[in-house]
């Protein structure tokens, strides 16, 4: 059995090189490749070199773009020219900061509602009527109340990533077994010991599974967000570069994005896999 | 009439009808009682109840009328004295069998420091033969009888004044089940503890218990017999059959299940009344006496 998984993973995994190589061996091969010095117009030495049209740049540009930024991830040559490292630390932190103020609301609430059918029937239709508003629409009004383009990122984060982790929780703590419930009942265990040792055990992968959801979204919103705000962080970044139409850093930050996105939603993935448990 | 150890007295369940009308009644005035470190078995149709008595004397259900009184207590909620053993194990999934039984353990005695814990748990899976590692597995890793075998050491190891088994060998193969009935047995039999058990298995009830209570189908279910088990213990599963007595009870239990259950089935005339006592095991003289007082009883109930 185990020789035949790993077998599988072999075959998917060489599948998945073969499949990068065609692309991008494609795709290099549809980029016109850059002009030699000696062939160039006028026109273009006095451009420095560029076409008269901004092409997308070929793969190997991008990965010697890419070897050229995460070599010294961490330069900051004054605001408009900070490394990659730099600007990834910036939007991490605004993600990571909003979602877990929302998760120090989202569990507890969540908990309540899932414990209180009466909870969950008054809280309900604020909860649906909110829940679909794209976090960005409360931009302006953050914008406003809050007076800080750095801290109103944070809010649009927070709003973005409570609504799973609560969904979830409320899920989760109402569908506990009732079995289960019942155990602590014949033990004579206190409310706030059913809660904490039969209950939150009990939900924990469904709550794990709402945040590792909330992390994603979030982890999607900051970009927009951060095109928005300005100043720093990743989405800052892939936005100033295309107003340097820069598209070589533009392709290696949505790479980042993607890179970073995963690694977030490995970690998640980690802690829920803890957290399981059989029946 | 000297008093029970536990008494229940006019124990009504109605459930409101779904939509207005009669509410249904599953079982009406159910009187009976149990001594102090006896072991009964209550057995009947699904449907009559039996569960809803359990679960009213695990304190996880409220009667409509009628109550229960346990060592001159009444019964108002779930109690650590009360123990119970559900058919589907009910062990914390997210826990080792060892973590399960110390979770009752630290429940019991929340003052006991976690080696005392330990060791007290670690006794009471020894007792039920889970050693040898097995007791670090999750219930999902341990087989149905396993699993079935944390429950009981749960169980026991809280101590309770009354132990409740909710058809405990339900889900197990016959094998299996006659494995740990000999275990559960065992333990009993070293601990004076009281058992109340639900069980659709009538060679299961004669094995294990001192009496059963035979109940009527539902609704307006009612306890109508209760059927002493003349059979000298220690039991063994094998040389219980030969005992003279054991096909007797038998046939009465299994007679009283596939016929008189549905024909006293909602007859109301006797509710109210304790269960008739029958001796089906006892010698020939005494069995007459039997016939003589109660038999005429039966018959005018069966008409």
């Amino acid at each position: 059995m185990i020789s035949f998984s790993l077998n599988d993973t072999a075959k998917a995994f060489l599948l998945s090189i073969a499949m990068l190589i065609a692309v991008l061996g494609a795709w290099e091969l549809a980029t016109p490749a850059a002009k030699s010095a000696g062939e160039l117009s006028e026109y273009e030495m006095l451009t420095g070199g560029g076409g008269q049209q901004a092409s997308v740049p070929a793969p190997s540009q991008v990965i010697t773009k890419a070897i050229d930024e995460l070599s010294n991830p961490f330069y900051d040559n004054g605001p408009n020219d900070k490394g990659i490292g730099i600007q990834l630390a910036y939007s991490l932190y605004r993600v990571l900061t909003g979602y877990f103020l929302a998760a120090l609301i989202a569990i507890p609430v969540g908990f309540l509602i899932g414990m209180s059918p009466i909870m969950y029937k008054a809280l309900d239709p604020f909860i649906q009527v909110l829940r679909p508003i794209s976090p960005l629409a409360w931009m302006p009004l953050a914008l406003f109340i809050i007076k800080d383009s750095q801290a109103s990122a944070i809010f649009v984060i927070f709003i973005c990533s409570i609504w799973p982790m609560l969904i979830n929780t409320a899920f989760g703590v109402a569908n506990v077994r009732k079995d289960w419930v019942n155990v602590a009942k014949t033990h004579e265990l206190s409310h706030l010991k059913t809660a904490f040792l039969v209950i939150l055990p009990a939900a924990a992968p469904t709550i794990l599974t709402g945040m590792r959801i909330s992390i994603g979204i979030a982890w999607l919103v900051i970009v927009a967000a951060e095109m928005l705000v300005g100043g720093t962080g990743i989405g800052y970044y892939v936005w100033n570069e295309w107003n340097n139409l820069d598209l070589t850093s533009v392709i290696f930050s949505i790479l980042m994005i993607g890179i970073v996105g995963m690694v977030l939603d490995t970690i998640f993935a980690f802690i829920q896999r803890a957290v399981q448990f059989q029946e | 009439m000297s008093k029970s150890f536990i008494e229940v007295t006019g124990l009504t369940k109605r459930f409101p009808a779904p939509k207005g009308g009669e509410p249904l009644t599953v079982f009406e005035n159910a009187n009976f009682g149990i001594e102090k470190g006896e072991f009964v078995c209550i057995i009947g149709h699904s449907g009559c109840g039996k569960s809803t008595i359990m679960n009213i004397l695990a304190g996880l259900d409220q009667p409509t009328e009628g109550g229960i009184v346990m060592g001159g207590k009444e019964v108002s909620g779930p109690s650590l004295d009360r123990g119970v053993v559900f058919q589907n194990y009910s062990l914390l999934p997210w826990l080792s069998a060892l973590k399960n039984v110390m979770f009752g353990v630290r429940a019991r005695h929340p003052e006991w420091s976690r080696s005392q814990v330990y060791e007290h748990s670690q006794k009471y899976l020894e007792m039920v033969g889970l050693t040898g590692g097995a007791e670090h597995r999750k219930p999902a890793q341990l087989s149905g009888g396993m699993r079935q075998r944390v429950s009981i050491a749960r169980a026991f190891a809280i101590q309770p004044q009354l132990l409740l088994l909710d058809e405990p060998f339900g889900a197990l193969d016959a094998l299996t089940r006659g494995t740990i009935q000999d275990e559960l047995t065992r333990i009993w039999s070293g601990s004076e503890q009281t058992v109340f058990m639900i069980t659709h298995d009538v060679d299961e009830a004669i094995l294990l218990s001192d009496r059963i209570l035979l109940m009527t189908n539902g609704p307006y279910a009612r306890v109508a017999e209760s059927v002493v088990v003349d059979i000298p213990r220690p039991r063994d599963r094998a040389e219980i059959i030969h005992n003279p007595g054991y096909y007797k009870i038998r046939n009465h239990l299994v007679e009283f299940l596939a016929r008189r259950s549905k024909e006293l089935a909602g007859n109301r005339e006797h509710s109210g009344e304790p269960p008739v006592t029958v001796r089906p095991a006892k010698d020939d003289a005494d069995d007459k006496e039997r016939q003589s007082t109660s038999r005429p009883k039966l018959v005018s109930i069966a008409s």
